[in-house]
């Protein structure tokens, strides 16, 4: 209990907190990210891995969706802990009248205000699209037309991409510096090089953010409501209106329809 | 060369201080940076003026006394180059020339361009030594060390401590500064029987000192005189999960407060 | 005052353990009682306080630097030697002994030499355990090379860097003593002077420099740790705080000083390059291996060197010393610098400077082989004077580096005042008239982790273990004594800067006490220099105050010092009426130029005593006696 405190209390304790829930969120969001780009396959597809994450992998989502959340907090209490230190260290109005970076990346220097505007980007999000509290006219199941509806709304397009270019630069910063702050990393002539990051970082800010591009100049059009979707399952959720189905009703995902389009 | 320069001018540690400024009429590019300072100085005793208290020694960039963050980059412009070596043919006749102390909370400003960096002494007090008292040792070349770890402990040996890691830092951390010696120890096999112990101690220190964290800017390889590596830092980390990992507490450390 | 070097009796190789055993010790648990004062934590100062420390006495340490890891001493970068014979060359102790013995010009005591070539090799296994990164082979072993024309490999070294691994490696295990409550640590603190209690050093006074307080200290003992003096002459290879005040007002406490004109004036140095000029930094004599030294035949010849054809060149050092050519012993390389430019073939806008050229190096090993040799060499060079020596030969000038003289120790570095023990650098010791190359660094460690933990305790031993009476009126007065004499520096408000009068000294001291000195010249010195002294004391614009932090103050007072002992250094070398390693009188010289050494009426150690601001010092000679060498004359023809 005694090492667990005294590593929580040192910053370098605090750092390995916050490398760790990165990388596990980076993991999430690499996840998350191929599986929005089925939207580009088809309504049904999307509407289906929506289903088969919630009925199919049912309560361990929730398992996931608690790790994420810890993650977060942990991630941003962390955050917030160090940047007080970090403002003690340097006082304010003790700080420098002139001061030139040399080295240090955009992303680095941004990095704390690039997590909030994450951290208000991931409660939009879950308002818009997981909780449908935005938009309670959304259908809990048809995931690819919430999706079109949603990013017809230029604001809307506009701070998606805002965040997305935000996610880039706390990845390029944040996905490496996890690793050197976990000592994984191996001794390198230019330690700040960082080909294979900088790659994951654009590979996913553009993944996620050509979907509300697509959608916002009408690459991706609307479908038919809630193809792909099993009928029981769309019976059931007309009967209760609610968004979750009875465990029995997730059995098979209805491939063949799937492989129909 | 006509120089302008705005230099921190601040009477005591308590005292407010501001930026001052001074014309130089000639300078000559041959000049060191200390050696413009003194030919200012100079001036400002000729006119009963007090002259600007800095710190400095060998002039040859490896006591680390010298300290300046010139124009917002500490040591100045040139890349791995001490604030004495610095020359003045890395300005223009004209320039305008910002020079102020090293700032963070645990290097208070005694006077000037002078600061108090006691805080780096006391990270090593804390464990950044191997136990070796005076006598017993064997015969140096029983210890057998392959070049490359010899080479590298030597890479991280090199800091001279003249701080300005912490003074580049965003943050205002230390931890290239104690992330070298641990890894100039650590890379030896004389330093292994206290490699674990080592990190804790240091680590704590350097929190203790109200060092900030590392964000892995960068900016303190750029502008460490002797090109220190931030690899240094990972194997701090590495060193330190490790040790909190595997090592039961010791009964009572006292470090140095 | 009596000079007894107290160098035990019996067979040469056999003293020192004999002296071990002799010397009375320290029961431990009356360790604890005795408070020993540091001054200094250079390689002597910092190795002394660790050691004595762990041994159990209770230590008091101060440095006028912000850290003990500052000192002069890590600025050394050649190496340090060691006859560990690892490379099978026939190096031993014996050797170290002979060879530091007539390096010296035959100017040093046999058994203190011996001493430090036994304790040499237990150094490097003390700095490897302490984990100091020496160079290694690829099998692990140490790695050695030879340097300043010694004819074996004992040189051991890290990078360019041996003098801060090794200051770091006890300034580590002093930093461990600080933090186990064994050593006191006062940074920024400045010894101004020592006080003597019935005859004995009971203490120091300090300045606080951070607050300009005043303090007094008492101890059972007073070590000395305090580097040489070569800042006498304003520009040198030395740290721009290093000073002589410490030793100076031990001198004026009752401490001889011994061989005060020593100085080693080393060949390869950056030249001057202007009036801004505030120190000079040295160039690795490694260049010397494969550089040619030269100047142009004709006076004046302004040409670029590479317009200057072969034939009007005069490779000089090769051209007098053709077995030892370019690689000549220092004093000699310095000299036939000087002789040169002093008949106008000096090169460089100031004509003070010699070429070092690699040209033909470059031509026979290819740039790749050079780059690899000298790389971060050319690259300093580079920085300093804006010059690609890949292009142009360098241009290098002899500067002052070394002081062989400081306080008189006997063999258990005691100065003349009992009490007061003097390390490193700052004592006369070891090296005679000249130092070879990488001995200051063992003379400063041995003194400090190998000679002072036995030697004190015969001192310690004999004295009460009470606390010394800090209330004694003589820290009293001493500290009213320092207080007025930086209040009246001051209070003068002249027209002059310090730092203008310690540069008019060096020109003194160079043009007149440095390379070659004269009769006539070193009489002149004396004069112009009590000159300089008066309008030192009528004339100074000291800025600050002492209850602050007072740069100038500080500089002042050191200035004052060295004044004084500029005037100590010409009396001794007008009247050594010999040459011998550093110190070259014109009028004692072979036919062709060499020194002369004269053993029949000069071979001792002149101990110089105070007598008062106004009086001539006294001087009192310790006879050097030669039983295990034969004295010969050094010869690199
Ligand atoms: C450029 C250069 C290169 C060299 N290279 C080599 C080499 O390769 N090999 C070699 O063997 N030697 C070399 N030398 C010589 C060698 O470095 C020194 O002789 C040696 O380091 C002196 O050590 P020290 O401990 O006696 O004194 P220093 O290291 O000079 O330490 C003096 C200490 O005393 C303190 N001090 C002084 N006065 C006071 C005071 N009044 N009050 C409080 N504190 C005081 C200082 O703060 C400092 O801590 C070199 C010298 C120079 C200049
Ligand atoms: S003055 Fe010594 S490093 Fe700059």
């Amino acid at each position: 209990m005694q090492l667990v405190r005294n590593f929580w209390q040192s910053q370098i304790g605090k750092k390995v907190v916050m490398a760790v829930t990165g990388l596990i969120l980076v993991g999430f969001v690499v996840g998350h990210m191929v599986g929005n780009l089925q939207v580009f396959q088809s309504a049904a597809k999307l509407n289906a891995y929506g289903y088969f994450l919630k009925h199919t992998v049912g309560g361990a989502l929730w398992a996931v969706r608690g790790v994420l959340l810890a993650s977060v907090i942990l991630h941003v209490v962390a955050a917030v802990q160090l940047t007080r230190q970090k403002q003690a260290a340097r006082p304010s109005g003790q700080g420098y009248q002139k001061y030139e970076p040399q080295i240090s990346t955009f992303a680095s220097r941004t990095i704390r205000w690039g997590g909030f505007l994450l951290l208000a980007f991931i409660v939009f999000h879950i308002l818009h699209f997981t909780t449908l509290t935005i938009y309670p006219d959304y259908s809990p199941t048809d995931v690819y037309n919430n999706v079109v509806k949603g990013f017809q709304i230029p604001w809307v397009t506009a701070f998606y991409v805002l965040a997305m270019g935000a996610l880039a630069l706390h990845l390029f910063h944040g996905a490496w510096s996890s690793l050197r702050t976990l000592g994984l990393s191996r001794p390198a002539a230019r330690p700040t090089a960082r080909p294979i990051v900088t790659a994951l970082a654009g590979l996913v800010a553009l993944g996620f953010a050509v979907v509300p591009l697509a959608v916002f100049f009408g690459a991706v059009q609307p479908a038919a409501p809630e193809q792909g979707i099993p009928a029981e399952a769309l019976e059931a959720s007309a009967l209760q209106q609610s968004a979750g189905a009875p465990a029995g009703a997730s059995t098979t995902a209805p491939t063949s329809t799937l492989a129909g389009h | 060369m006509k120089i302008t320069l705005h230099v921190w001018r601040q009477a005591g540690p308590k005292a407010a201080g501001k930026l001052e400024t001074y014309t130089l009429g000639h300078v000559s590019p041959d000049m060191s940076f200390l050696e413009m300072f003194d030919v200012l100085n100079e001036e400002l005793v000729e006119a009963g003026k007090e002259p600007v208290a800095f710190s400095h020694d060998c002039r040859e960039g490896i006591c680390g006394s010298c300290a300046m963050m010139i124009n917002g980059a500490a040591h100045g412009p040139m890349k791995g180059t001490a604030t004495c070596q610095l020359h003045m043919r890395s300005f223009k006749d004209g320039d305008e020339i910002w020079v102020e102390p090293w700032r963070a909370r645990a290097f208070p400003i005694l006077k000037d361009l002078v600061v108090d960096r006691s805080a780096l002494d006391r990270i090593i007090q804390a464990g950044g030594y191997i136990s070796a008292n005076t006598g017993g040792a064997r015969d140096a070349n029983e210890i057998l060390i392959p070049k490359p770890d010899a080479d590298s402990a030597m890479d991280a040996a090199a800091c001279i401590g003249c701080g300005a890691c912490v003074a580049a830092c965003p943050n205002a951390s230390a931890s290239l500064f104690t992330a070298a010696k641990i890894s100039h120890l650590g890379h030896l096999p004389q330093g292994q029987p206290e490699r674990f112990r080592r990190v804790l101690t240091m680590v704590e220190q350097m929190d203790i000192e109200g060092f900030g964290h590392c964000t892995l800017y960068g900016e303190c390889q750029e502008a460490c005189p002797k090109l220190i590596s931030i690899d240094t830092i990972s194997r701090m980390n590495r060193d330190y999960l490790k040790a909190t990992l595997t090592k039961r507490p010791e009964p009572t450390v006292e470090y140095a407060g | 005052m009596e000079l007894n070097s107290k160098v035990p009796a019996g067979p040469l190789a056999g003293k020192w353990d004999k002296h071990k055993f002799d010397v009375k010790l320290v029961n431990p648990a009356n360790k604890r009682k005795y408070e020993v004062i540091v001054v200094g934590a250079g390689l002597a100062g910092a190795s002394a306080a660790a050691t004595l420390s762990e041994l159990g006495y209770r230590v008091k340490c101060f440095v006028y630097h912000d850290s003990p890891r500052r000192a002069h001493s890590i600025a050394a970068q050649g190496g340090i030697n060691a006859a560990k014979n690892y490379q099978n060359d026939g190096d031993s102790i014996h050797r170290l002994f002979y060879d530091t013995i007539k390096g010296g010009d035959f100017r040093a005591r046999e058994a203190n030499v011996y001493r430090l070539a036994q304790n040499s090799v237990s150094i490097i296994d003390q700095a490897v355990a302490q984990g100091v990164p020496f160079a290694r082979e690829y099998g692990g072993l140490l790695s050695n090379r030879s340097f300043g024309g010694a004819q074996v490999s004992r040189t051991f070294y890290a990078r360019g860097q041996t003098g801060q691994q090794l200051l770091l490696g006890a300034y580590a295990q002093l930093e461990k003593e600080i933090a186990r409550g064994g050593v006191e640590m006062f940074n920024q603190y400045e010894m101004l002077d020592l006080v003597v209690v019935d005859g004995h050093a009971r203490g120091i006074v300090a300045r606080n420099l951070v607050t300009g307080a005043i303090e007094t200290y008492a101890a059972h003992a007073v070590l000395l740790a305090t580097g040489g003096y070569g800042n006498v002459f304003y520009l040198s290879t030395n740290a721009k705080h290093s000073n002589a005040t410490a030793i100076w007002r031990a001198y004026k406490r009752g401490a001889a000083f011994g061989n005060p004109c020593y100085t080693q004036i080393h060949p390869t140095c950056i030249p001057v390059s202007g009036d801004h000029q505030s120190k000079l930094t040295l160039m690795s004599e490694s260049l010397r291996n494969d550089g040619r030294v030269w100047v142009p035949k004709k006076q004046g010849d302004k040409r670029a060197p590479g317009q200057i054809p072969e034939d009007e060149r005069d490779y000089y050092l090769e051209r007098r010393y053709p077995s030892f050519g370019n690689l000549a012993p220092r004093d000699i390389s310095s000299r036939s610098a000087k002789y040169v430019c002093d008949e106008g073939r000096g090169v460089g806008d100031t004509g003070l400077g010699v070429y070092l050229d690699f040209s033909d190096a470059i031509k026979r090993l290819g740039k790749k082989t050079i780059a690899e040799r000298y790389g971060n060499l050319f690259e300093m060079y580079q920085r300093i004077t804006d010059e690609d020596p890949y292009e142009v030969p360098m241009r290098i000038y002899p500067a002052v580096h070394y002081t062989m003289g400081g306080l008189w120790v006997d063999y258990n570095l005691m100065s003349t005042v009992p009490g007061c023990f003097v390390l490193g650098e700052a004592n006369f010791s070891d090296h005679g008239a000249n130092r070879l190359g990488a001995s200051a660094l063992m003379q400063g460690l041995s003194d400090g982790y190998f000679v002072i933990p036995y030697t004190i305790g015969d001192y310690l031993a004999g004295l009460k273990p009470q606390p010394v009476d800090a209330a004694a009126p003589e820290f009293r007065a001493a500290a009213d004594e320092t207080r007025a004499r930086l209040q009246k520096l001051l209070s003068i408000k002249g027209k002059r800067t310090p730092t203008s009068f310690h540069r008019q000294l060096g020109k003194i001291m160079w043009d007149k006490c440095g390379m070659a000195r004269n009769r006539a010249g070193l009489a002149e010195a004396i004069t112009e220099i009590r000159a300089l002294r008066e309008e030192f004391w009528t004339n100074v614009n000291v800025i600050g105050e002492v209850g602050s932090l007072s740069q100038q103050l500080e500089i002042a007072a050191r200035v004052a010092d060295f004044i004084e002992l500029g005037e100590l250094m010409c009396r001794d070398a007008l009247h050594r009426e010999e040459s011998c390693g550093g110190h070259f009188r014109e009028e004692y010289q072979t036919e062709d130029g060499e020194a002369l050494r004269n053993d029949d009426a000069f071979a001792y150690v002149a101990a110089w005593e105070y007598a008062g601001d106004q009086a001539e010092p006294r001087l009192h000679k310790e006879p050097l006696e030669y039983e295990n060498v034969k004295l010969s004359t050094r010869s690199y023809k």
